[in-house]
């Protein structure tokens, strides 16, 4: 094993880690807010993708503004589930919310078989993704720094919400006590959909990007990146934005790189986004940057 | 005499078939400090979460001047300006002292998000008069020296300061303040009483309180609502109050 192999591999794996960080990001942050565990958030990416497709292959628009109506019709469909599904159980234990999500994710995937129908369909890359750069031996993608260069930028735009805005001190604040924040004169319910808000349009880039390099788009197409982001979450320290950056890097490496070192084991990719899940929540449920839990 | 400006009549919660209120008339005027006493579980906590639109009330009516609050939703009510603290303390733990004020400024804000985003317009004016005000109220308060400290970082008392700081930047007319002096000595309920009597007179604002400090409640308070297992049992200064004997029964016991 040379040093550019390993080199190619990390670069691999950081563009999957990426696009694991893209979609946790959500999935922390509305956990955070509102202690849900959003499993309707993988099937999101799998909407923003369709709309991209229809966009692009159906409506020829061109390729930024099919995207950009992708985001934005993802993020409404954030607010619309938040409003439809979750708000009227906002006051309900919190496996009845958990159960729905299930329901609501069950829905998006069996609405895309009924509507649009279960066969993959090819999504187009525009040619501006296309192409890489080549030195010696390693091949750079254009994609694979794309996917970084945007998700660094998201990144730190989400921080910077987060800690730096009033919506985020709301946001930080919600998801210490509900009820005071509430006494404190604050539109919970705004506060709540901007997060939706958020996470939706990171799920929709997130998907996008998916999209761009395993270019199938069917109905069932977020299950596996929306569980792996979860795990990702989950590994960071679910509720930490940072936290689920880094799991989902973590998370992206750790699986190129496995199946680098031991080719023989490609078929226990998926398996190792959960044995890490499992070993996390018997030695560090909180995950890496989580808090500790009170001894 | 000025006017009426927190008024509740007939206010009464249920929850299931326990009567946890019943029939409270209470009537703060402009510039008063009310104290609301009586025995554990007499339901002073609930009027307070009625008030606040915590719990619904089953029935009973509440005004904040001439206005019909019943039952508004939590955000409204405090927007409105009525704001309180807590029994047990309850701020944003992982915040700043500063940012924990700040929460409370959020329904005082007039720029849009399209000017939050490009930080344009009011934003920047708005969030400086923000945290210039959450500033002043920590000075106010004696918390200026632990500013950007965690909120879960202060001692008790402290942390009692920084959760009337956080009430008071909703910049309310009625602050209604559940059990400030719990857990404080002798010494701090004094000095808490001052800093009180400050407030009341530097921000013009009408005060009602929960206590069991029996000599805290008698010394800052012009009026004192007495009740007992829901039921108000008796109202007037507390020189009335003291030498009233349904109150004295309700303390002590009534001898059989």
């Amino acid at each position: 094993m040379d040093t550019a192999f390993v080199i190619q591999q990390l670069i691999f794996g950081i563009t999957l880690g990426c696009l694991y960080s893209l979609i946790a990001i959500g999935y922390t942050m509305v956990y955070g807010v509102i202690r849900l565990i959003n499993f309707a958030h993988g099937d999101l990416l799998m909407v923003a993708a369709y709309i991209g497709f229809f966009g692009i292959v159906i409506y020829h628009l061109p390729w930024p503004v099919a995207f950009g109506i992708s985001i934005l019709l993802t993020a409404a469909l954030g607010i619309l589930i938040d409003r439809g599904a979750y708000k009227p159980l906002r006051d309900s234990p919190r496996i009845s919310a958990l159960i729905t999500a299930i329901g609501v994710s069950f829905l998006l995937e069996n609405l895309g078989i009924v509507i649009i129908g279960g066969r993959p369909k090819s999504f187009p890359r525009p040619s501006l993704f296309e192409g890489d750069l080549q030195f010696d031996q390693l091949i750079l993608p254009y994609l694979s720094l794309w996917v970084l260069g945007i998700t660094v930028m998201l990144l730190t735009l989400v921080l910077l919400i987060v800690h730096r805005t009033r919506v985020g001190m709301a946001m930080r604040a919600l998801s210490r006590d509900f009820e005071t924040v509430r006494l404190m004169g604050v539109d919970v319910d705004r506060v709540i959909s901007f997060t939706f808000v958020l996470g939706s349009s990171l799920a929709a880039v997130g998907g996008i990007f998916w999209c761009m390099k395993y270019p199938a788009v069917e109905p069932f197409m977020g299950v596996i990146p929306g569980l792996k982001a979860f795990v990702a979450a989950v590994l960071g320290g679910i509720g930490s934005v940072s936290g689920a950056a880094l799991g989902g890097l973590l998370l992206g490496l750790a699986e190129v790189l496995i199946v680098a070192i031991q080719p023989e084991w490609s078929g226990y990719r998926d398996a190792v986004a959960f044995t890490i899940l499992i070993a996390i929540l018997l030695t560090r449920p909180t995950g890496i940057m989580g808090e500790e839990l009170p001894k | 005499m000025s006017e009426t400006l927190l008024r509740t009549e007939g206010l009464t919660v249920v929850f299931g078939g326990l009567v946890a209120l019943s029939g409270l008339d209470l009537e703060i005027r402009r510039g008063e400090i009310v104290g609301l006493i009586g025995p554990n579980g007499a339901g002073k906590t609930t009027a307070f979460n009625a008030i606040t639109g915590v719990v619904q009330p089953s029935s009973g009516r509440i005004f904040l001047g001439e206005e019909d609050i019943t039952a508004r939703p939590a955000p409204k009510i405090a927007a409105k300006g009525i704001a309180r603290t807590f029994q047990q303390i309850r701020l944003y733990d992982d915040l700043t002292v500063i940012e924990n004020v700040m929460v409370a400024g959020h329904s005082s804000v007039r720029y849009t998000f399209l000017e939050a985003v490009t930080g344009l317009g009011r934003f920047s004016a708005d969030e400086k008069r923000i945290s210039e005000y959450a500033e002043y109220l920590l000075e106010l308060m004696g918390l200026s020296d632990v500013i950007s400290a965690k909120a879960s970082a202060l001692p008790y008392g402290r942390q009692r300061k920084l959760e009337i700081a956080r009430a008071l930047a909703l910049r309310p007319t009625v602050l209604l303040l559940d059990e400030p002096v719990a857990g404080m000595n002798p010494m701090e309920t004094k000095g808490f009483a001052d800093l009180l009597r400050r407030l009341h007179r530097e921000l013009n604002l009408t005060i009602g309180l929960i206590d069991h400090d029996m000599g805290f409640v008698m010394n800052v308070c012009h009026k004192i609502k007495v009740i007992d297992h829901g039921v108000p049992i008796a109202w007037g200064t507390p020189n009335e109050i003291r030498t009233d004997q349904k109150v004295i029964a309700a303390y002590l016991g009534t001898a059989a």
